[in-house]
């Protein structure tokens, strides 16, 4: 066991995926069709019912669809975060994903090399979205586009290994559309990636409370501020926790010894 | 060389006892036949060997490696095909192929060589670019067992691999294994409950609600237990058939 072969295995781990991407063209479609939708309809609507005030990282106003730019490449990674797991509790249920498991590396870093494939086709969306954005003339600075790629790929993870935990906590397929609804609308709806901190808390401090302190607001802030060349430090240090605690949560839920699995059996017989 | 020891190994999904101090061993150039009825506790053991998860009492050593202690070394030392097909159906079989040995540290160009190697022992290497979708479920399991055999395992571990499939697939399977054993001294364990696909020189291994009610030498078994076929011996020991 040495460097190479933990090269090699998260080579062959990422470019998988990415095949797998590549010859899926209808998930790629409809990756980019929920966002768009929001984009061009949802936000059209919303324009004129609801006032962005200036507030950072803008310097000026700014059109509602300008706003919600970052929140809906939150939208795709978290999606993308949900059907990577998605497709890890169907590999489980259907094999692959046993297969993955026997192989002679480390289990944290089978998860870790799932986690970065998913992430890196999370990332292609997010900047096929930006593009298709682009063309509609909602733009940020360029070097934004170049920011941006750091804040993807932490927020990217943080969504990934909150699916991977997930997947380690459900053992059926059936299961996972309830938690689906149970995880993407409350986090998504609770979240920054629709309105301003300030706008919620016009209407609710509890609920100002929870898009506060929501990782996913807080990812949301990264790639917001990163594309108008800004660190927003306290959405990096939210998101890195929440990364590092979702991917330890996950890492014990798929321990051959401690995991959930051992205790709701792997089906068969 | 003994390839698999199992050792007084037991598991249960909370109360339910699937496996009940199960011992047995496999050596090189044995084909261990493990044989038993559906909920006997095959795929509890099947996970177990491939680590899925660990047993809290008992042992299990691959070539001489406590899976436990050093599963990575053990793990090294396995492949498998297990039930349901595990191939990634929209990449093609030499895509398949190269995942596989790269997830076992095996560069492109040894992979390649391997993979035609494979492939063209079970015929098959014809089809190397073809989706696997595209396979009809024989020509998938003998990509499974060119998968399975890419990085030069010591312990082959079926797990019904021949169920749904034809007639032909099955004997070109069955035939195929036999050969492995016979002349690379391959050791493997073959979950089944089709006792048509026995050799008459396999061990066999009866497992019946979570505990092994026989095992040994097949023309042994048959003679210790008075009957006259695998059949005959099945029924004897997981129906009562005889006694």
């Amino acid at each position: 066991m040495n460097l190479l072969h933990y090269g090699l295995a998260m080579r062959g781990i990422v470019g998988r995926e990415l095949l797998r991407f590549l010859h899926q063209r209808e998930r790629f479609v409809s990756a980019l069709v929920r966002p768009l939708v929001w984009l061009f309809v949802f936000a059209a609507g919303f324009r004129a019912a609801l006032g962005i005030a200036i507030s950072p990282p803008y310097e000026t106003y700014i059109l509602y669809e300008v706003y919600i730019t970052p929140g809906l490449i939150g939208m795709i990674q978290l999606f993308n975060g949900m059907q990577s797991s998605l497709s890890m509790v169907y590999d489980r249920e259907m094999g692959s994903m046993r297969m993955l498991m026997v192989c002679p590396l480390p289990r944290w870093f089978l998860l870790i090399s799932k986690l970065i494939a998913g992430t890196a086709v999370s990332i292609l969306q997010a900047y096929a979205f930006l593009g298709i954005a682009w063309l509609y003339d909602i733009r940020a600075p360029l070097m934004g586009y170049v920011w941006i790629l750091p804040a993807l790929l932490l927020s990217g993870l943080m969504l990934g290994a909150l699916g991977l935990l997930l997947s380690s906590l459900i053992r059926q397929l059936e299961n996972f559309a309830g938690v689906m609804n149970f995880v993407i609308f409350p986090v998504f709806f609770m979240s920054t990636a629709l309105y301003p901190l300030w706008k919620i808390k016009e209407s609710s401090e509890w609920l100002y409370w929870l898009a506060q302190y929501n990782p996913f607001s807080q990812a949301v802030e990264l790639i917001r501020f990163a594309l108008y060349q800004q660190f927003n430090q306290f959405g990096f240090l939210t998101t890195a926790i929440a990364f590092v605690l979702f991917m330890s949560l996950a890492i014990l839920g798929y321990n051959p010894s401690r995991g959930m699995m051992v205790r709701k059996g792997g089906g068969g017989e | 060389m003994i390839a698999l020891t199992v050792d007084k190994l037991s598991f249960a999904y909370g109360s339910k006892q699937a496996l009940d101090n199960v011992s047995f061993s496999v050596a090189s150039g044995e084909c261990a036949i493990l044989l038993g009825p559906n909920g006997a506790g095959k795929s509890t053991l099947f996970s177990l060997i491939t680590r899925l998860y660990d047993s809290r009492e008992g042992q299990i050593a691959l070539c001489g490696f406590n899976l436990k202690q050093h599963s990575r070394q053990a793990l090294a030392k396995l492949g498998v095909v297990f039930q349901q097909t595990t191939l990634d159906p929209d990449l093609s079989v030499t895509q398949n192929l190269r995942y596989h040995a790269a997830l076992h540290g095996i560069g492109s160009k040894a992979a390649d060589i391997r993979i035609q190697d494979e492939l063209e022992r079970l015929n098959m290497f014809e089809r190397r670019h073809e989706k696997v979708r595209q396979l009809n479920g024989g020509h998938k399991r003998r990509v499974e067992i060119a998968r399975a055999l890419l990085h030069k395992p010591s312990l082959l571990l079926l797990d019904e691999p021949t169920v749904g499939l034809d007639m032909p697939s099955r004997e070109a399977i069955v035939s195929h294994v036999h050969d492995l054993v016979r002349h690379q001294q391959l050791a493997v364990l073959w979950a089944t409950h089709l006792i048509d696909e026995i050799a008459a020189d396999d061990s066999v291994i009866l497992l019946h609600r979570g505990k092994i009610q026989a095992q040994g030498q097949l023309p042994a078994l048959l003679a210790n237990s008075g009957c006259d076929n695998v059949e005959h011996l099945f029924k004897h020991y997981t129906q009562g058939v005889g006694r």
